[in-house]
């Protein structure tokens, strides 16, 4: 049990002794690949500048979050509800995940420009999908023998909703909400990459073309880190909401 | 009360029952012992209104209804509580959803939790509490539906002989204390002994009506009863001679 502990961090730990063995060993210049002790120092000593870049692009996914929620549930509630609203809607949004979001960032820099906008939007379109998904999937896993009950107690589909489906979809709502805030961060990178005058991907362009590879990986490593907060906080919202299981 | 006439239902055109007739009169225990699988079930899900039946009748207080959906409260083997809510308000479900006085009827569930013995467990959550408890509050809550009638589909089988025995008298109390009409589904020929005013001996394929007993023993009973010794005897030989006809 114990080991077993041990285990990632252990080879988390053997990984960057070797890297940075490795960059002095075969002399390997900094701006082709960094040991692990000088992009440390530049994610904390570059701070100030890094700070306000990653402000940014949390901004971007944190917004895109919250309006995938925010549509994503009344939809999938919807297409609980209306089941030949899911039968019309299914292969949209299948097909929608079809298109690579990557190939549309540069048509929703032309339409919403290099502000925050369309890095929101490309969060949000790669969100919506498993959390609708999961959440649907919820609804409808819910055991039929309560749907009975509740049937037979004459309960209103908001009853049914509040008290049966919605606590019952719970568990399976948080696993999509995890997945979404990790690829969120993918889809807002994505977007500063593509035109922004803002965020951790548009720094990473510029350090890049600097050769100023150690920034590189310092934003690489807040993303990381912010990714990874995210992800704990999905996390311990699922355990105060789904404490039964 | 209760008056079911012609029940008809098919399953890939073989009938699982047809023409079966059936009187619950107000205030009576009856009890339909059969085989597991003859099709008791499909018979309460047609009368629940979960699917329809094939043909009949159902006649509620002599009103043709199409299903008892409004007129029932129901309780099955699983006690069907969630995890997600303490005992009270598990109980407390049905006069949550009916829109009824919470204040009152929270009153009412205390009462029926003391009555029931579950003094004490309100707050507990299903999963920390045992399977009896579990089934006893499925009880409170059947009664929270403040109908009538009340189904049972075997709603003791899935516990252990000694709680079950325990749990048997609370049935019983349904009858006695809370004056309700009640239409119970067993194979556990006892069970049905001991609670029964009458018994409708079923036998499978399709599930027919193959004789009726009606018990006037006083309640509570006891197996020595030498009359139901008897009666428990030639049940159980009735329902052999059905499994190996099965058989052949």
């Amino acid at each position: 049990m114990k080991t077993d502990r041990l285990i990632a961090p252990g080879l988390v730990i053997l990984i960057l002794v070797f890297w940075e063995g490795i960059t002095h060993l075969l002399e390997i210049p900094v701006f082709i690949l960094p040991p692990p002790t000088r992009i440390f120092a530049a994610a904390i000593h570059k701070a100030p500048l890094i700070l306000p870049h990653a402000a940014t692009t949390l901004s971007e996914i944190v917004l895109g979050i919250v309006l995938a929620l925010a549509t994503a549930i009344p939809l999938a509630i919807a297409m609980f509800a209306k089941p030949e609203l899911e039968k019309a809607l299914a292969p949209f949004l299948v097909a929608s995940q079809a298109i690579p979001v990557f190939a549309i960032a540069p048509l929703l820099v032309v339409w919403m420009g290099y502000g925050i906008a369309s890095k929101v939007f490309m969060a949000w379109i790669i969100i919506f999908f498993p959390i609708t998904i999961s959440l649907l999937a919820g609804f409808k896993s819910c055991d039929p023998e309560f749907r009975v009950m509740f049937r037979l107690m004459g309960a209103s589909f908001y009853d049914r909703l509040t008290l049966l489906y919605w606590p019952w979809a719970l568990p399976q709502f948080f696993a999509g909400l995890r997945v979404g805030v990790t690829v969120a961060t993918i889809g807002a990178v994505i977007g500063e990459w593509v035109g922004a005058q803002q965020g951790l991907g548009y720094l990473m362009i510029q350090s890049n073309a600097r050769l100023q590879t150690d920034l590189v990986f310092a934003a690489i490593l807040w993303l990381a880190a912010m990714g990874l907060g995210m992800w704990v906080l999905v996390g311990l919202l699922e355990k105060k909401f789904v404490q039964w299981k | 009360m209760l008056q079911v006439s012609g029940a008809t239902k098919f399953y890939n055109r073989q009938p699982i029952f047809s023409d079966l007739d059936l009187v619950v009169d107000p205030g009576q225990f009856k009890v339909l012992v059969g085989p597991s699988g003859c099709g008791k079930s499909t018979l309460f899900d047609g009368l629940t209104g979960v699917m329809a039946l094939d043909k009949g009748m159902i006649s509620w207080k002599n009103k043709k209804v199409a299903h008892l959906g409004r007129h029932a409260a129901y309780m099955q083997q699983k006690d069907l509580l969630l995890p997600w809510f303490s005992l009270l308000d598990n109980a407390l479900l049905p006069a949550r959803t009916g829109r009824q006085d919470m204040a009152r009827m929270q009153l009412a569930a205390q009462k029926l939790f003391v009555r029931l013995g579950l003094n004490g467990y309100e707050s507990h959550y299903p999963h920390e509490v045992s399977g009896g408890m579990r089934q006893r509050c499925a009880l409170v809550r059947t009664l929270m539906f403040n109908r009538d009638l009340i189904l049972l589909d075997e709603p003791l089988s899935a516990l252990d002989a000694i709680t079950r025995r325990s749990l048997q008298s609370l049935l019983l109390l349904l009858q006695t204390e809370f004056k309700k009409t009640i239409l119970m589904i067993t194979h556990d020929i006892e069970e049905a002994l001991l609670l029964a005013d009458e018994i409708c001996l079923l036998s499978p394929q399709p599930m027919t009506i193959k004789e009726r007993f009606v018990l006037n023993q006083p309640k509570p009973r006891h197996f020595s009863n030498p009359a139901l010794v008897k009666i428990k005897a030639y049940m159980l030989e009735q329902l052999e001679k059905d499994l190996t006809c099965e058989n052949r």
